[in-house]
């Protein structure tokens, strides 16, 4: 604890906050420092520790003289912890809350949790190395052990940071491809996909090239950007493009071809009717759920006479768009009056429903306040609202 | 006298929660008030929930249907709302049912002493209950805790004042 010097917890000119944590103690090797409640931020240049009570306690250590580091699994009644081990303080230090310790190492214990991460920002910044690119003003005391010496070479370090600030370029220009995106103006995106598509991918394959751990996390990081774009695999598709031109054809091949069954059905059929039947007459070049959803929520716009709808339940319905759900939640009521009582089987079987749709139908019904239920261990039936 | 049950109680879908919530609140207050008419009939005063569910008021045998222990909580917790009903202890296992407010009570009771100029004098609580000279009142055979509510309420309006005796609580009457 005694490489630690007093500090006012400002950022210098260059340096930037990567990640803060509260809720975490500090300790000297082994032995728990009077630093007990307080919050640890990640510079680019320094580890930061800050009293949460008192805000002008505040003391700071260079990353330059980080060791290594490593990570201390939580036990029984104890917190996680991160362990730092230090090179020994330079003589020119200045004053800290510690004059010596026996200990070269130091433990953060994250009461409050954020180990994991902060661990992950650690092992980014220990491996960047940003604070010899771009030396705060104030001189920070580099350790002797510093292998890249004086910053600003041409040689690897070089090299990385044209990487770095080229991956800083193209993560911007996804990041504002995204943006408009989130705008609401799809569109915009769609004119240059392949473009997309093929920036994401020479990224992907320049970090893979790169080395250190810093590759696992980006590739994870681009690969789950493109996963939330829905670009599972970058190939759009072959024979339609992708996206909608796609799934309004298919709207219309549904629309011919589920007209007859519908109306077989009474009208209305479970979307996993839909996804079986169609399948299974396609034979090759299957459907996917997905394709089957976004083609049937189409309907309405492509003026088909079939419509999509969900109930409370979550169930999904294929039904016609001359179904009339009054007639048929009053023709329920009537149904269920006569037989004085019903379940959704009893119902299923009189009306030539599916099990499924029967309980929707008596469910809509329940809602509606025509009818009420009575729920035994004999099961769940449906009887007139005479309440 | 036998108790005349409501249509509802043949009804199964009655021990049932119902989930349409206009639905609930019809059939809710039909078992408020089938609880406080049953407990007028019986001379019911204080209820305990788990013998409550298989008093026949919420357990009907013959059509195999019972209304489950949530469902009793939520009627109890609608007859407080509507001040029917008073708990007894914190962890809400007894209740009383006040299908006649202590106000009433009070009342009758104030009114038979004054009837028989027994104004300023000290009776007992048990006197009172279950003494000879009440057996005609309706009164009569009151709980205590149903009988010391009331009396408190006398207590408020400065008609009575509860004191304590040595085999336990008694009453004056102003």
């Amino acid at each position: 604890m005694d490489r630690f010097v007093w500090s006012n917890g400002l950022l210098e000119m260059n340096e930037t906050l990567v990640i803060q944590q509260r809720g975490v103690r500090l300790y000297d090797g082994e032995e728990k420092a009077k630093l007990d409640a307080g919050v640890v931020l990640l510079s680019t240049h320094r580890l930061i520790w800050r009293d949460i009570k008192n805000h002008e306690c505040c003391i700071a250590v260079p990353l330059s003289q980080i060791v290594f580091f490593e990570e201390q699994a939580a036990g029984i009644g104890k917190s996680a912890k991160i362990v730092v081990h230090l090179h020994p303080a330079l003589p020119n230090k200045d004053p800290g809350p510690y004059q010596h310790s026996k200990f070269s190492y130091i433990k953060l214990s994250f009461k409050e949790h954020g180990q994991i991460e902060f661990y992950r920002r650690l092992t980014e910044e220990m491996t960047q190395r940003r604070w010899e690119n771009t030396p705060a003003s104030q001189p920070i005391p580099t350790a002797t052990g510093s292998q890249t010496g004086r910053t600003r070479a041409v040689g690897i370090v070089g090299i990385e940071r044209k990487l770095e600030e080229k991956r800083k370029e193209t993560d911007k220009n996804i990041s504002e491809a995204f943006e408009d995106l989130s705008n609401g103006t799809i569109m915009s995106l769609l004119p240059c996909p392949h473009e997309m598509v093929e920036l994401s991918r020479s990224i992907a394959n320049k970090i893979k090239e790169k080395q250190g751990d810093i590759t696992e996390d980006e590739t994870i990081r681009f690969k789950s950007y493109l996963l939330s774009m829905g670009i599972a695999n970058p190939v759009t598709r072959e024979t339609h493009g992708s996206g909608t031109h796609y799934h309004m054809q298919l709207a219309k091949q549904l629309a011919d071809m589920l007209l007859a069954p519908l109306q077989e059905r009474g009208g209305m059929m479970a979307l996993t009717e839909v996804y079986c039947l169609m399948n299974r007459a396609r034979g090759m070049e299957l459907l996917s759920p997905e394709d089957l959803v976004n083609a049937c929520k189409m309907f309405e716009s492509l003026k088909l006479p079939l419509r999509l709808r969900v109930f409370d339940s979550g169930v999904m319905v294929v039904q016609l768009q001359s179904h009339n759900e009054e007639e048929m939640i009053a023709s329920a009521l009537d149904n269920v009056s006569e037989k004085g009582s019903l379940t959704s089987e009893e119902f299923a079987k009189l009306l030539g429903l599916s099990v499924l749709l029967a309980k929707e139908r008596l469910l809509l019904a329940e809602k509606m306040g025509h009818l009420c239920r009575d729920d035994s261990v004999e099961g769940l039936r449906f009887y007139p609202n005479l309440f | 006298m036998n108790f005349e049950w409501p249509w509802q109680y043949n009804f199964p879908p009655f021990f049932t929660l119902q989930p349409n919530v206009d639905t609930r609140q019809k059939q809710l207050a039909a078992w408020c008030s089938l609880v406080l008419s049953y407990c007028r009939h019986r001379r019911i005063y204080t209820l305990d929930v788990m013998e409550a569910q298989e008093s026949p008021m919420f357990n009907h045998k013959k059509i195999e249907r019972k209304l489950s222990v949530e469902a009793i909580q939520i009627v109890f917790e609608e007859l407080r709302k509507k001040g029917n009903l008073e708990w007894i202890d914190k962890s809400k296992t007894r209740c009383l049912i006040m299908w006649r407010q202590p106000e009433e009570w009070g009342k009758l009771i104030y009114q038979w002493v004054s009837r028989n100029g027994m104004i300023n004098s000290v009776f007992t609580l048990y006197e009172l209950s279950n003494g000879e000279d009440t057996e005609n009142e309706e009164f009569h055979g009151l709980e205590e805790c149903m009988l010391l509510r009331s009396l408190q309420a006398l207590q408020v309006e400065s008609k009575a004042e509860i004191i304590t005796m040595d085999e336990g609580k008694g009453v004056k009457f102003f």
